[in-house]
């Protein structure tokens, strides 16, 4: 059974979200790494990308497939995990810790309530298998 | 071994060569290169040994079963080889006047006039040179369609989410953005998530039937209905005819656009990179727009439709018509088989997809869509095995090969999780399925009792098991690269 983190916000396309200050942290769930198998290739938005919730905005790559992430809500990109770039396995590593993948300020703080928290993760995870 | 590492320095054997052709000399002093080229050092025997030997270790449809998915791998006849290697043919120049080339012109025409039969469409254009060309042609005409009309607000193509990645590739290189449409848990298309997604921003909708999932879409008719109210087109992916051909028409269900491809359906050699060829048909709403050149004809003279009496045609894909060779084999195949085999053709695809789907789950592997019909092939989940014994799917279609079959598609559609797309194709008989069936009914139990063995699979071949990850993350493709790092 893959990892659900109590303390973060997560959404129906499988990107988990950590509240930091006034940033947000944002990868890819457990389940999602499983899921693509092992991977070769990230590609993250530049710093300053204006996002729009549930739009495409970085691309992950592993043997199987291509699949898209996309943003949890609305905001700027402000930070990019750089060291993915060499070490993309980290992905599958450490999903919720060094392979986090971006980091952003929302438009609207308040948009994070739109998301879901780890038991309607869960049961959305139960509900797919 | 590469054949840079087969040869020595000097080492030619020029007696086996006919005699070097006199220099020409009008190439200024200034652009002659002064170093030779970097070209292996080896003698002919050295050569013929060393690609006879790789291609030995081939596997293809010459040597093995191969249920490849959503790739008709099915038997390219010799006498379409023959017949495509004529000398009037092979030796024909693309720039020789239509006098001269009336038989081959004859030829093209009538495969023409074969595909707009087979498709229901009532203009076909010969020219795209592959299945992904064909996709391109075919949105490109939606787009000079919906310009044409002034109706510049449809931004929105809207692709099912088990399609081919080839789809959203070609729509987006047409400039359209992608929408995604969700499937249901039956396989069909989810009407409501279409009719959400369906509006003044439509251009089209690129639609697989039968879908990569293995299953005929059972409200196509429905769906067609809805695209063309929203003032949309319909785009048919021709990767699946084979499962309908000679009895279903892609234009009597509703489509406007038709691509096919002559690699899969129509028999012609692929697998090794081509060439294929996609040739596209339309309906009506599209026939000014059809990529050039076409085969037209008068009074019994064959020639070139061009540019010049099709001006609202989205121009050419190639230099002149196409993958030629290809489109002689396909109309020699299509020949060959005639309206009745081509109906029984649709027939024994499904006939032994829906044997071995069969046979494979009474062995107790799970179909992804259980209870639905197979079209002329089928998807198998490995997820409860997976579960109970680690074994993959590709540990499955690794041992495979050890048994002497090539592997099913595998990890896609990527929406069903560890799945086995297997698609056998007319051409094989009882016998051979059966075999396939018994190397599969081995590997089950081999599963449950030593999985390692499977872990480790392929046993057999020239090479081991490949490091996937290690691959992709260091691609190294140039024997350049390999030399510079001594």
């Amino acid at each position: 059974m893959s990892k659900v983190p109590g303390d973060l916000r997560y959404t129906k396309s499988h990107e988990w979200v950590r509240v930091e200050g006034q940033a947000l942290v944002v990868g890819i769930t457990d389940h999602a790494q499983d899921l693509m198998g092992d991977m070769v290739f990230i590609e993250l938005p530049r710093p300053g990308t204006r996002l729009a919730a549930g739009k495409e905005c970085a691309v992950v790559e592993s043997v199987k497939a291509a699949s898209d992430v996309y943003a949890p809500v609305a905001g700027e990109v402000t930070m990019i995990n750089e060291a993915l770039a060499n070490a993309p396995e980290t992905l599958n590593t450490d999903p919720y810790g060094n392979g986090w993948l971006f980091t952003m300020k929302p438009a609207d703080p308040a948009s994070l309530q739109g998301l879901l928290d780890a038991p309607a993760y869960e049961a959305l995870l139960a509900s797919e298998a | 071994m590469l054949i840079f590492e087969c040869g020595a320095p000097g080492r030619a054997n020029t007696t086996h060569m006919p005699p070097p052709a006199p220099a020409p000399d009008d190439i200024p002093q200034a652009l002659l290169r002064r170093t030779p080229p970097s070209l292996p050092e080896v003698s002919e025997l050295q050569v013929v040994r060393h690609y006879t030997r790789l291609s030995q270790r081939n596997f293809a449809i010459d040597t093995h079963f191969y249920p490849l998915g959503s790739c008709t791998m099915k038997y390219n006849p010799r006498a379409a080889h023959v017949a495509a290697l004529l000398p009037g043919f092979a030796n024909r120049h693309p720039l020789a006047p239509e006098s001269t080339g009336q038989g081959l012109l004859a030829c093209l025409f009538e495969l023409q006039e074969i595909l707009k039969a087979v498709t229901g469409m009532r203009a076909v254009s010969l020219t795209p040179m592959a299945g992904a060309q064909g996709e391109f042609a075919g949105v490109a005409m939606i787009r000079a369609y919906h310009a044409a009309r002034h109706d510049l607000e449809r931004d929105e193509i809207l692709i099912p989410k088990a399609a081919h990645g080839t789809n959203p590739a070609t729509a987006a290189m047409c400039g359209y953005r992608v929408r995604e449409i969700d499937v249901c848990a039956d396989g069909d298309i989810d009407l409501a998530a279409l009719d959400a997604a369906l509006g003044p921003k439509t251009a089209g909708l690129m639609l697989t039937n039968p879908s990569t999932l293995g299953v005929f879409d059972r409200h196509i008719e429905g769906i067609a209905q809805r695209v063309h109210a929203a003032g949309g087109l319909l785009y048919y992916d021709g990767a699946n005819l084979n499962a309908i051909l000679g009895q279903v028409k892609p234009g009597d269900m509703g489509f406007d656009v038709v691509h096919l491809n002559l690699h899969k359906t129509f028999a012609t050699p692929h697998g090794g990179g081509g060439p294929g060829a996609g040739p596209v048909g339309v309906g009506e709403r599209l026939l000014p727009f059809l990529p050039v050149p076409m085969v037209g004809e008068s009074g019994g003279r064959y020639y070139w439709i061009t540019e010049k009496t099709r001006p609202q045609s989205i121009g050419r894909l190639s230099t002149f018509t196409g993958n030629v060779g290809v489109l002689l084999r396909a109309y020699v195949y299509a020949r060959l088989v005639g309206r009745t085999g081509m109906a029984r053709i649709a027939q024994y695809a499904t006939l032994n997809a829906n044997y071995l789907l069969d046979r494979l789950s009474r062995l107790g592997y799970e179909p992804a869509y259980r209870g639905r019909r197979a079209a002329h092939e089928f998807l198998l989940t490995l997820k409860g095995l997976k579960e109970r014994t680690g074994v993959t799917a590709l540990d499955v279609a690794k041992r495979l090969l050890d048994k002497g079959y090539h592997a099913p598609t595998i990890y896609f559609p990527l929406m069903v999780p560890e799945c086995l797309l297997i698609e056998p194709t007319e051409t094989e008989g009882r016998a051979e399925i059966d075999g396939f069936v018994a190397a599969m009914a081995e590997i089950l139990t081999e599963a449950e009792t030593r999985p390692e063995v499977l872990k480790t699979a392929p046993h057999t071949l020239p090479v081991r098991r490949v490091d996937e990850v290690r691959a992709a993350r260091e691609l190294d493709l140039t024997w350049g690269s390999r030399a510079a790092e001594g």
